[in-house]
């Protein structure tokens, strides 16, 4: 006799569709069981994805072209900013591609308090600035609360406090008499800052004009810090000539920073909680995995008899265990796209919540998917293994 | 798709012996030389402290389109013989030949495909698929040959219509009573056009009216010229059949048609 061998065929789409059924059929269970990894890459998606918000809205604010310069003179030798000299901000202003300038000036020594019944040595770390009125334009700030010191109340003892500063105080706030108690003398609060994210130090400073700072304070009109904007393609070039521009006796002693650099360097970096993070996310995916091992395995001792019948009907032992297979990729696939939709979900709600724009990186989603699908495969290795070696009686006897 | 494990039947498995070839003389020429089924000396022992022989030498022949009922009280080995007609389980020793091929020595890819394209099963538990509905199990019968969907679920609804059902094509199994049920697993075994359907108690879950349609439903298959095996230790069932295998203590106590016996002992002549 010369029959052909009949061969038994699977096709592919068959197996997912039978895959698909066998899930569906159970959809509870598929959907508890594909949470732990959900979770999992949730956790991670969103954390990358936070941060890549952050980041993204910091290099917005920072205006893409990092164009803020910051100038200082150092130290003294108390550690205190040391001075520069009077005639600095209108030298730089005189630098053809400055935009807006604004100096400040470190008062030693000033501290602010709510009343004069706390004692000094509860500053609160606030130190008191003498600003000029371009400081919120020069650093791209706003006003949370009130308003910013204008050329009247430059001249008056009004103040203005940073984000940080006024928390510490706790005025939350700005009603008309709201005072502080500063260098002796009680200061209207006329408003609050919003955070600075280019110059962390004006968060916790209080604000005063410099003819106030110098009439009642003791400055003597000194800033110890000069902040500038200059054209985008000039920043290099203004860079230059800064130290000779501010102090052209010791030029050496003058400081030039770029702020939008430094942040966005440790933007870059990234904090170490979003390693931890990504580490429970890991873990969470790891334990979901397990979890999906163990229904693939119980989800086998359930179905001996439609194992058997399946191999009855001619399915070989290597299409029972790829059905199984794929079973269980399926359900951790689900885990995975699931989890990538409640991550970007998380990030959405994050970054409009704080107001920033949504970035949800597509890397992040790959990897998820790929890192679901892996976890999938190697959860249904065993149980897979264990459908195919089951022989046709025996899974037909276990009813 | 292939002629070859097309839904009509296969030429080069069954020999030449179609429907048109069984008559009068047709039962004798199937219970002589055309065996569908073929087992030469088996034995089955199952491992174990106590071996259990469960087969002790066993010859039987199904020609085609023989309606066949093994009978025997429990471990007289009639579940084992089914198993191993069926090619469900390997026998310890001796032979089993699927329309005249050996099938002792394929292997288990083999094997199976042999059980998807030669024989249909039939259980006591029907063994449907609950979240399929009904074409959805029959044409599962066809799953493993490779056709495409549209083509499987055709061949499914035909099927059905076969054993009555063509107006529960999209019903559940929980939608169904239980003779229905069993007539669904009966169109799943027939659906890809098997030579030989092997049930195993096929109405022993089912009321003795209900049964009785099921039987006249096997018997009625069996016209179409595919062979029916049922293992039964219902008398009733066993009647309906025209040849009857009674085995005891893992052997065949007696045949109503002997091996290499020209005439049929007893049963109703094969009609066409």
């Amino acid at each position: 006799m010369t029959a052909i061998m009949p061969r038994s065929r699977l096709r592919a789409g068959d197996t997912l569709r039978s895959s698909a059924g066998s899930l569906r059929s159970r959809a509870w269970r598929a959907a508890l069981s594909a949470l732990g990894i959900a979770i999992g890459i949730a956790a991670a998606v969103a954390v990358l994805g936070v941060s890549a918000s952050s980041r993204a809205a910091l290099l917005a604010e920072l205006g893409a072209e990092g164009n803020l310069l910051t100038v200082s003179a150092g130290q003294d030798f108390t550690g205190s900013p040391a001075a520069l000299p009077v005639t600095a901000t209108g030298m730089i202003r005189r630098i053809p591609p400055v935009q807006s300038v604004c100096a400040v000036g470190y008062l030693p020594g000033v501290t602010v308090r709510r009343t004069a019944a706390v004692p000094a040595i509860d500053s609160g770390g606030i130190s008191v600035l003498a600003t000029q009125t371009s400081l919120l334009r020069t650093l791209g700030g706003s006003v949370a609360r009130g308003t910013f010191l204008n050329a009247a109340t430059a001249r008056y003892p009004a103040v203005v406090l940073g984000a940080v500063a006024a928390q510490t105080l706790g005025i939350a706030r700005v009603p008309p008499g709201t005072q502080v108690y500063l260098a002796g003398q009680y200061f209207t609060v006329v408003g609050i800052l919003r955070p600075v994210p280019l110059a962390p130090e004006i968060d916790e400073a209080a604000l005063v004009g410099f003819p106030v700072a110098n009439a009642r304070l003791g400055l003597g009109g000194h800033p110890t810090e000069v902040y500038l904007r200059t054209e985008p393609d000039q920043v290099q070039a203004v860079d230059e000539v800064l130290p000779f521009t501010v102090n052209p006796a010791q030029p050496e002693g003058v400081q030039v920073s770029r702020p939008s650099q430094l942040l966005a360097a440790r933007a870059q970096a990234g904090s170490a909680l979003t390693g931890l993070f990504l580490a429970l996310g890991a873990v969470a995916v790891l334990v979901g995995g397990v979890g999906v091992a163990n229904i693939m395995v119980i989800s086998v001792l359930e179905r001996r008899s439609e194992i058997g019948l399946r191999r009855a009907l001619g399915a070989t032992r290597r299409q029972v265990g790829s059905q199984f297979l794929a079973e269980s990729v399926m359900l951790s696939a689900l885990g995975g796209v699931g989890g990538v939709v409640l991550g970007a979900v998380a990030t959405t709600a994050y970054a409009l919540a704080s107001r920033q724009s949504v970035v949800v990186p597509l890397p992040a989603v790959g990897e998820g998917v790929a890192v679901a699908l892996s976890v999938g495969l190697l959860a249904g290795v065993y149980p897979a293994a264990r459908a195919a070696r089951l022989t046709p009686t025996e899974a037909l006897r276990a009813t | 798709m292939t002629g070859h494990d097309g839904m009509g039947h296969d030429g080069t498995w069954q020999d030449g012996t179609g429907p048109d070839g069984t008559g009068p003389d047709g039962a004798v020429q199937a219970a002589g030389r055309d065996a569908v089924l073929e087992l030469v000396g088996v034995r089955k022992t199952y491992p174990g402290s106590a071996p259990v022989r469960a087969l002790a030498g066993v010859d039987l022949r199904i020609g085609a389109g023989e309606r066949v009922a093994v009978l025997g009280p429990s471990g007289s080995g009639k579940s084992t013989l089914l198993h191993i007609l069926g090619t469900l389980e390997r026998p310890t020793s001796g032979v089993i030949r699927v329309a005249g091929r050996d099938v002792s020595a394929l292997s288990d890819a083999e094997v199976s495909a042999v059980r998807g394209h030669q024989l249909g099963f039939v259980f006591q538990q029907f063994f449907l698929l609950d979240h399929l509905d009904a074409v959805g199990n029959v044409a599962l019968g066809l799953l493993y040959r490779g056709g495409s969907v549209p083509e499987r679920r055709l061949a499914a609804a035909g099927a059905l219509a076969r054993v009555g059902l063509g107006h529960r094509l999209a019903h559940r199994p929980q939608q169904l009573s239980g003779g229905e049920r069993q007539r669904v697993a009966i169109a799943r075994a027939i659906a890809g056009h098997a030579s030989v359907v092997l049930a195993d108690e096929p109405t022993g879950n089912l009321d003795t009216a209900t049964g009785a349609g099921i039987v006249a439903l096997l018997t009625e298959i069996a016209g179409d010229g595919t062979a029916v095996v049922v293992v039964t230790h219902d008398t009733g069932v066993a009647a309906a059949m025209e040849r009857r295998v009674e085995m005891r203590d893992g052997r065949i106590l007696s045949d109503t048609r002997q091996p290499g016996s020209a005439t049929v002992a007893a049963g109703t002549p094969l009609t066409t």
